[in-house]
């Protein structure tokens, strides 16, 4: 086992490298100047000029690219080209919302989806199952910016028991904290719970006819029981690797989410860095993602020997 | 063992509770921020040098924390503001500025003449007004702790209104220390000795920008006028709140979640104006302008003909409508230095801008235009922008000429337009963007009136005439002399476009009803406005 997370852990040495190769030449094929961008309508081309030497955008990308490489090995992210701060301050400081939102919105999700999921399956074909499964499709359907609308209206407009929008740090209460997330990870909750929901329908569903079941009833055991023990935990494999593709998946869904409810937060750095062409930023982002990307599925592998003992590596 | 049996009648009640107790929660945080100005601006503050940058939330940054030596009042008049007196020699070659007293940097230090003659420099290297007017001084000299010299090599009328500039770039004071970075390379130490200190630890691009008032800042005793007055800070404090969603940043003012949108956009107006306790203040008199830049180095705007033809076909109604939409919010005006200010004449442009296609087309045939296509860049992100290309298209194309309308994101016309290769490889022929009315107050501070070639910016113009007549104008000493060069300006580009203007436009603020005091200036300010508690 030991071996196995060591042989994963180098394999993400050369993903790590490809996609840094790949994101730093295609910020430098995509159109946009940083200079162009900082220097301003009155400026001259000259000044353009200038502000790109400041920046090494002037060098050959193979130069910039090699610096760059130099730098992230030594745990140098670089500095943003707007703000006066390094790239890992403003990481580091969009850290806890994301990771806030991301976390509840993953607990709202299993919480919600898994029973969900689970009654739909006992309760295959009847009104239960098809409001289970037309939810289901509504989830997947309606893009999370119209859902975060209405619960906005409704919640914080029409109700306000939620703020508009905004963002409230941990350290400085833990009622202003959830109060501010709620909203926003319910919203994005959504898609999770259907995608969870249906999944583990599905996989509940074809466990449910097995012989072990049937047995588990003969013998006695209440139909909680058997659900939740007998066939939630045989079919938790699929189901695991739907969580972690959905927490993978988290990564582009709370860009949207936290334009929304204007939380600061790295889906929102992200967007604000492409627009302005901060190639630091982004790249470091870039990296950060994929990095958390390959973590959350070695996770996941690890998660199926949990569930199946079966599973050795 | 007790056991605990929820009804649903407990579970209602509890969450009614819990709901209730966060909405109280919120309410206690609001009414805990009664001197707390929250203010959504346009944009999100990134950078933090307003003389490295022209982007105007950085200009509004500059007023919160830097003050000017003069400054322009609501008349359009330029005033002492740091600057307690002034001389100037009867050759009109010395001038002698003398500071106010108990002027102080936020780390409570004096301001001295010395911090003021390294800001002006700083400034000088990137501002174009101040360029121009910097190829006047001979020399600048810090005679004492308050004083400093400026001896010209000949006069110029420019000097003082430079110096109280309204728009980017604002010629900021900062400390020596500050002043003396490369203009090229961003400062690194936010100190000034404006009304607000800028909270840098509270600083979180994509979040807020904090401001605390400055207990050291000793206002003038005048009252406040537009940029200039007695700069009195109401408020202990404004917190600028980034909400990039507009229908957010509304939601959150009809909440009282914030207090003032700097800008919301003009289709969110009515809903505003539904809610009858908010008021909508127009901030800016002077607005904004819309303007279309010709590319002069490549086919087909390299012929003044075509660039005539352009400006015979187009018309400025149309791009306003199409824009902006509420006639309220638009005003069509021939005037290249702005209606409403001084140097405001309709000179050479009494039949121009008026969609005369016939007289287009004949130019057109004029100038042997064999169809060559208008690479147009059309930005799609930027709302007050998104529906000028295509109007632009139409009209020209009306007009005779055949157009190439190239959808991109705003950044990406940006990084365009400052390519010089013909449109076939990655080049462009005419783009457009708006200006905020206050930075072309005068052919010399507005940069696209700039025919220096190489040296002018984005499109190129090369006109020795035009350019002539703005060294007449930096010469300028009288505003008699000043608005009859103004006019021959205008005459000048009426004949030989540089680009065309299309009408002025203006993006009223929204506040809380319990805000009161906000001044109408060039830019958005802060000081004396008032929050009366909710």
């Amino acid at each position: 086992m030991i071996s196995y997370i060591l042989r994963r852990l180098l394999a993400i040495v050369p993903v790590l490298f490809t996609v840094a190769v790949m994101v730093f030449l295609m910020l430098r094929l995509t159109p946009g100047d940083p200079a162009a961008i900082i220097a301003g309508d009155n400026a001259t081309t000259q000044q353009i000029i200038d502000i790109r030497t400041k920046l090494g955008l002037e060098q050959p990308i193979l130069q910039q690219f090699f610096i760059w490489l130099g730098n992230i090995v030594r745990g140098d992210l670089g500095e943003s080209f707007f703000f006066r701060k390094t790239v890992w301050e403003l990481i580091s400081d969009r850290l806890e919302p994301t990771f806030s939102l991301a976390l509840l919105t993953m607990i709202i999700a299993v919480v919600v989806a898994i029973p969900l999921g689970v009654l739909a399956a006992y309760k295959q074909g009847t009104w239960i199952d098809r409001i289970v499964m037309g939810f289901s499709v509504i989830g997947f359907s309606v893009p999370v910016f119209v859902i975060g609308y209405l619960m906005i209206y409704v919640f914080a407009i029409k109700l306000g028991w939620f703020p508009v929008q905004g963002y409230q740090r941990f350290a400085n209460g833990i009622g202003g904290f959830l109060q501010s997330l709620i909203l926003p990870a319910f919203t994005l909750s959504v898609i999770y719970i259907a995608l969870i929901a249906r999944m583990t329908r599905t996989s509940v569903l074809e466990v449910l006819n097995e012989d072990y079941i049937r047995t588990a009833r003969a013998k006695g055991q209440t139909e909680i029981k058997v659900l939740f023990q007998h066939a939630l935990k045989n079919a938790a494999v699929p189901i695991a690797t739907v969580v972690g593709i959905g927490v993978a998946l988290l990564i582009g869904g709370v860009v949207v989410t936290e334009s929304v409810y204007s939380i600061p937060g790295l889906g929102r750095l992200t967007v604000d860095a492409v627009l302005a062409r901060d190639f630091p930023v982004i790249q470091a982002i870039i990296l950060a993602f994929s990095l958390v990307y390959v973590l959350i599925n070695l996770l996941v592998d690890l998660s199926y020997t949990i569930f199946d003992p079966r599973i050795r590596y | 063992m007790s056991s605990v049996k929820l009804s649903r009648r407990t579970v209602v009640a509890g969450a009614a509770a819990a709901a209730g107790a966060l909405s109280a929660t919120s309410q206690a945080s609001a009414q805990g921020a009664a001197n707390v100005l929250r203010v959504v601006m346009h944009s999100d503050l990134r950078i933090v040098d307003p003389i490295w940058t022209t982007a105007y939330i950085v200009r509004n940054h500059g007023y919160m924390i830097y003050d000017t030596l003069f400054a322009m009042d609501a008349q359009g008049q330029i005033k002492p503001q740091m600057v307690d007196t002034f001389t100037e020699s009867a050759d009109k070659l010395t001038y002698s500025f003398t500071l106010r007293d108990g002027l102080l940097w936020h780390d409570n230090k004096p301001v001295t003449a010395e911090d003021c003659v390294a800001s002006i420099k700083r400034w000088s290297a990137r501002d174009p007004l101040g360029q121009t007017v910097m190829g006047f001084v001979a020399e600048m000299t810090a005679k004492d702790a308050r004083t400093f010299e400026i001896k010209l090599k000949e006069p110029t009328g420019l000097l003082i209104f430079a110096l109280g500039k309204p728009s980017s770039n604002v010629p900021f004071m900062m400390p020596k220390r500050v002043a003396d970075t490369d203009p090229n390379t961003q400062i690194s130490e936010f100190i000034g000795s404006g009304p607000f200190v800028f909270q840098r630890d509270e600083w979180r691009p994509g979040d807020k920008a904090v401001y605390t008032k400055f207990a050291g800042y000793k206002p003038r005793p005048e009252p406040a006028s537009s940029l200039a007055g007695g700069k009195v800070v109401k408020v202990d404090r404004v917190e600028w709140r980034v909400i990039t969603d507009q229908q957010q940043a509304v939601n959150a003012l009809l909440a009282g979640e914030v207090d003032i949108i700097e800008a919301p956009s003009h289709d969110l107006l009515p809903l505003i104006k539904a809610d009858r306790s908010i008021k909508i203040f127009n901030w800016n008199p002077l607005g904004n302008q819309y303007t279309m830049r010709f590319n002069h180095t490549t086919a087909p705007f390299n012929s003044q003909k075509v660039r005539q033809a352009a400006l015979y076909a187009l018309n400025q109604e149309d791009f306003l409508k199409a824009t902006i939409g509420d006639a309220e919010y638009y005003k069509v005006c021939k005037a290249m230095f702005v209606c409403g200010s001084p140097l405001e004449t309709l000179a050479g442009m009494e039949d121009k801008l008026e969609s005369n296609f016939a007289k287009s087309k004949q130019l057109l045939q004029e100038a042997g235009y064999k169809g060559e296509p208008v690479v147009l860049l059309h930005s799609t992100d930027l709302q007050v922008l998104t529906n000028l290309a295509p109007v632009a298209k139409e009209l020209l194309q009306k007009g005779g000429f055949t157009v190439d309308m190239q959808s991109m994101d705003w950044q990406t016309v940006v990084a365009r337009r400052v390519k010089r290769d013909p449109p076939t490889q990655g080049g462009w022929s005419a783009m457009l963007t708006s200006w905020v009315s206050a930075d072309i107050l005068n052919p010399v501070m507005a940069g696209f009136f700039n025919s220096s070639g190489d040296k002018a910016a984005f499109g190129w113009p090369t006109d020795p005439e035009i350019e002539a007549l703005r060294a007449r104008f930096a010469r300028a000493s009288t505003a008699a002399e000043q608005k009859q060069i103004a006019e021959a300006v205008q005459r000048r580009v009426a004949e030989n476009p540089t680009h065309v203007h299309l009408g002025q436009w203006y993006l009223p603020g929204a506040t809380r009803p319990n805000i009161s005091g906000w001044l109408a200036a060039p830019a958005p300010v802060f000081w004396n406005i008032e929050k009366a508690r909710a």
